[in-house]
């Protein structure tokens, strides 16, 4: 039998009352690729989260190699060759790669006797594992793919034989996970051990060697992965039968309801993030729009919905022009009939630290339904606040809880329930299901597909491509701030993949 | 990592944690006591004595808290629009030139009843100006507010000094104050309040301002969390995002917030001038201003809190008068140093406390925890 990297046996820890992991018990094969996957709050990260030692469990026990080891830190488990990459990189921006390799593994004041031996060591792990970097670029400037190698670097000079990763596609376009993924079966050739934490199906299915399943802080099954399928881990996972692709018919697109013109729109730094775009969104339709994160698409959202000024353009709402580029008020766009799902629900369309109904109001909160006179009638918010509860199923059922202990999918919840029920012509929707469990996101397609079959107009935007093909109507393609390709929702995946990378985009323009 | 704090119940939120945070600055107060070498024991009896023994007592410790509860309002609602309001002190003070002139105006035509409102007027006007131009620059300019708040004390300070000395002085006076008000600007005293209780006060400067101040907790609550302005200040002071998004102009709410913080710290202004002194001297608001955002801190933003922070307050300041009067080794200062531990224990450590107070209710009793949603990663 082959030896056990990790061993984790008994594991329970509790957050108050609330029991985040219990009773896990894990064995983790030396050399193999082991995907641990659940819906969010499953206690998938938390169960991490005590092996690299960010918490320590109330009771049960962690083996490494075989050995009983106590981890109260990161460096503990550093020490014992455990690395991890983060969901969320923890690179500074403004140092080198060679910086943000050696960055609290300095050996001397001087640095330079660390930079010195860094550099020869770094160059021998590109060469072995293939993750080739130029280790004197700056992080900022080169790509999300390949600051995530940085990380695995970062790991793997620290003497990484465990690697840990957190949902590390989020970020990545199909091809640079494809990449990704043959590092990391390069890196199990060498002997190294993966654990990757993931709610993509998919991937566990293309590289694992075994996947477990967790789902209400227990480990509810594990599986050798080419004796399991899709089907059985989202059964497993949700604990029911769950439909991955929503059933919808056939759109039956109306007159414009939305029409983008000439849209421009720079960030903060001057730079162009969306650059003259315009598209339309008919009655009864939805437009996907696909793209890997940062190619313009929340600045577009922002634009849209009047949060950000644009430099140009204007949106045509039922017919009459609205010109984005003086202060055109949310609030204005909002009366004129468009619905916005912020991307960033936790800190734009929800604030954490109201009640449940006081959420259920924001933006709408100068509705006369809502107010008598100057002051808001209290009753008519919560009684309003209330129905949607019970219309959306929204859990717990209490108005009067803080939003911030709501799940993410019962905040996202929240806020469709607030934005779907204005009736609104037109329903611009930023990342719909973005940290929402999969239960959840089976009833917010279904939601949306409802608001088409009503004959609104929906934009979606998502970086999943799965939810665009599944939704939409249209698929638009974003790439360096334009729209680089226009496709029907049958186009398979590696052709939407190649328009998100921008390979033809770039080959038209040459 | 989400930090997995569970939820207290309301009464240990917000009685329990703030009664723990102000006995450790009274336990380490003790300490500093004891290194003067004096009895801490004593010393707090003398002190408690001073401020709620007698009806003298109880009076003056109600005229200190009528102007904390003032400027601890002021704070609070700055504070709920995200707004760090340290300017409160000079906005008082420059109320104060606004009181004098309608006081001098009045004082020898008009009764109290009718120089009183609009005395507040035009104490709530000053105030309310003296906030707008930081608030302007803080909106549209975006100079922070903390900084121009605290060099707009200094101006005002400097603007009183010469308001002051070159025009509402007497011109044969060496003072530097106005003249005394006649009766048409004297405030009725409360003092028979407290007599109807059976105490006996010679003379106690507490008076019908403190009326002014509860009505302005009860309406400083209403606004904050039943209109819709108030609901506007608190969605900006949690997230400008959120606010930009519901539409709401970040513009027009970070002005309207600081005026009306500054009104209610221009009220302040009345207590001591109308209600106790029956003139405008120089440095008549001696530092209540500051002492503003260690009550507001202390209620934990909220009105009832601060009506008891600022009761607190004003025991400290009639109690630590008293103290200095019996133990001549220790000082008015060291009030001020009591001050300061209350601020660095309920305001800066404000957490230190909280995990421990919620392992214990934890542990007491796992269903009285509330349900906190076990966050793995937001995104």
């Amino acid at each position: 039998m082959a030896q056990a990297a990790i061993e984790l046996i008994g594991i329970n820890k509790s957050f108050g009352a609330v029991r985040a992991n219990r009773d896990i018990n894990l064995e983790i094969v030396r050399g193999t690729i082991h995907g641990i996957v659940g819906e969010n709050g499953a206690g998938k990260s938390t169960l991490m989260s005590i092996l690299y030692g960010f918490y320590q469990a109330d009771s049960g026990e962690i083996r490494v190699g075989g050995q009983p080891a106590s981890i109260k830190s990161p460096n503990d488990a550093i020490a014992l060759g455990i690395g991890m990459v983060h969901q969320h990189f923890m690179l500074v921006d403004n140092f080198t790669v060679l910086e943000n390799v050696i960055l609290g593994a300095e050996s001397d004041a001087l640095l330079k006797k660390s930079i010195a031996k860094a550099r020869s060591e770094l160059e021998r792990l590109e060469r072995e594992y293939g993750l080739e970097v130029d280790p004197d670029a700056i992080i900022e400037e080169l790509p999300v793919g390949l600051q995530q190698r940085v990380e695995i670097l970062k790991a793997l000079y620290r003497g990484a034989e465990i690697l840990i990763l957190d949902e590390p596609t989020g970020v990545l376009t199909p091809a640079e996970a494809d990449h990704l993924f043959r590092i990391l079966k390069q890196l199990k050739e060498q002997g190294k051990t993966i654990v990757l934490i993931t709610h993509k199906l998919r991937e566990i299915m293309a590289i694992t060697d075994t996947v477990s399943v967790m789902r209400q802080g227990t480990m509810v099954a594990t599986r050798e992965t080419r004796k399991t399928t899709v089907e059985e881990l989202a059964e497993l996972m949700v604990g029911r039968r769950v439909l991955l692709r929503v059933e919808k018919g056939e759109a039956e697109a109306g007159g414009v309801k939305l029409a983008v013109k000439n849209l421009t729109v720079k960030d903060s730094r001057g730079v162009t993030m969306v650059d003259d775009i315009s598209f339309d969104v008919r009655a009864g339709e939805i437009v996907g729009i696909a793209g890997v994160a940062g190619n313009g698409q929340s600045e577009m959202l922002e634009a849209i919905s009047g949060i950000r000024r644009a430099v140009s353009g204007s949106v045509m709402l039922d017919g009459k022009p609205i010109d984005l580029t003086g202060a055109a008020d949310p609030g204005e766009l909002r009366d004129r009939g468009l619905a916005h799902v912020p991307e960033d629900r936790h800190h734009v369309g929800l604030v954490l630290a109201f009640e449940e109904n006081e959420n259920s109001i924001l933006g709408y909160h100068d509705d006369p339904r809502y107010l008598w006179g100057p002051f808001l009638n209290i009753d008519a918010i919560r009684d309003d606040a209330r129905d949607k509860i019970t219309k959306y199923d929204i859990r717990p059922a209490d108005c009067r809880l803080k939003t911030a202990n709501f799940s993410g999918g019962n905040q996202q919840k929240i806020v469709l329930a607030r934005e779907m029920e204005q009736d609104p012509g037109v329903l611009i929707v930023g990342q719909p299901t973005r940290g929402v469990d999969v239960g959840a996101i089976e009833f917010i397609h279904k939601r949306l597909i409802a608001m088409r079959d009503q004959g609104k107009a929906v934009l979606v935007v998502s970086v999943e491509l799965d939810e665009i093909r599944s939704l939409s109507d249209r698929i638009l393609v974003m790439f360096a701030g334009r729209i680089v390709g226009e496709r029907g929702p049958e186009a398979t995946e590696g052709e939407l993949g190649l328009l998100m990378a921008g390979v033809e985009h770039r080959e038209a323009a040459e | 990592m989400s930090t997995p704090y569970a939820k207290l119940p309301a009464w240990a939120d917000y009685g329990l944690i703030p009664v723990i945070n102000l006995l450790v600055a009274f336990v380490v107060a003790g300490f500093v006591v004891l290194l003067v070498g004096e009895n801490p024991f004593r010393a707090a009896a003398v002190l408690v004595e001073g401020a709620f023994g007698r009806g003298q007592g109880i009076a003056f410790t109600l005229f200190y808290a009528t102007t904390f509860i003032f400027s601890g309002l002021s704070v609070a609602v700055a504070a709920h629009c995200g707004l760090f309001n340290i300017g409160g002190e000079g906005q008082g003070y420059i109320a104060g030139l606004g009181i004098g002139i309608v006081c001098l105006a009045f004082d020898s035509v008009l009764p109290w009843w009718l120089t009183f409102p609009i005395a507040i007027i035009a104490a709530a006007a000053m105030g309310a100006l003296w906030a707008l131009i930081p608030a302007y620059l803080q909106a549209k300019r975006g100079s922070h507010i903390v900084i121009t708040t605290i060099m707009f004390n200094f101006i005002a300070a400097s603007v009183m000094v010469r308001a002051l000395v070159g025009y509402l002085k007497p011109p044969a006076s060496m003072a530097p104050q106005t003249r005394t008000f006649l009766e048409g600007a004297q405030l009725p005293k409360l003092n028979w309040v407290i007599e109807l209780f059976g105490a006996k006060i010679r003379s106690a400067p507490f008076n019908i301002s403190f009326l002014l101040a509860l009505a302005m907790a009860f309406l400083v609550w209403v606004l904050i969390w039943r209109t819709r302005l108030g609901y506007e200040m608190r969605t900006y002071g949690h997230s400008s995002k959120a606010a930009r998004y519901a539409g709401i102009s970040e513009t027009r709410i970070i002005i309207i917030a600081m005026m009306i913080s500054g009104a209610l710290a221009g009220m302040m202004a009345l207590n001591p001038t109308m209600g106790d002194q029956h003139n405008v001297a120089l440095e008549f608001v001696s530092g209540a201003g500051f002492v503003g955002i260690a009550v507001a801190l202390m209620g934990r933003l909220h009105p009832v809190g601060i009506v008891l922070a600022a009761i607190l307050f004003g025991m400290l300041y009639q109690g630590g008068a008293e103290l200095a009067f019996e133990m001549p080794a220790i000082s008015r200062d060291m009030i001020v140093i009591i001050q300061g531990l209350v601020i660095l224990f309920a305001g800066a450590l404000e957490h230190m406390f909280r995990p421990y107070v919620q392992a214990l209710f934890a542990s007491l009793s796992p269903r009285s925890v509330g349900m906190e949603a076990v966050k793995g990663k937001g995104a």
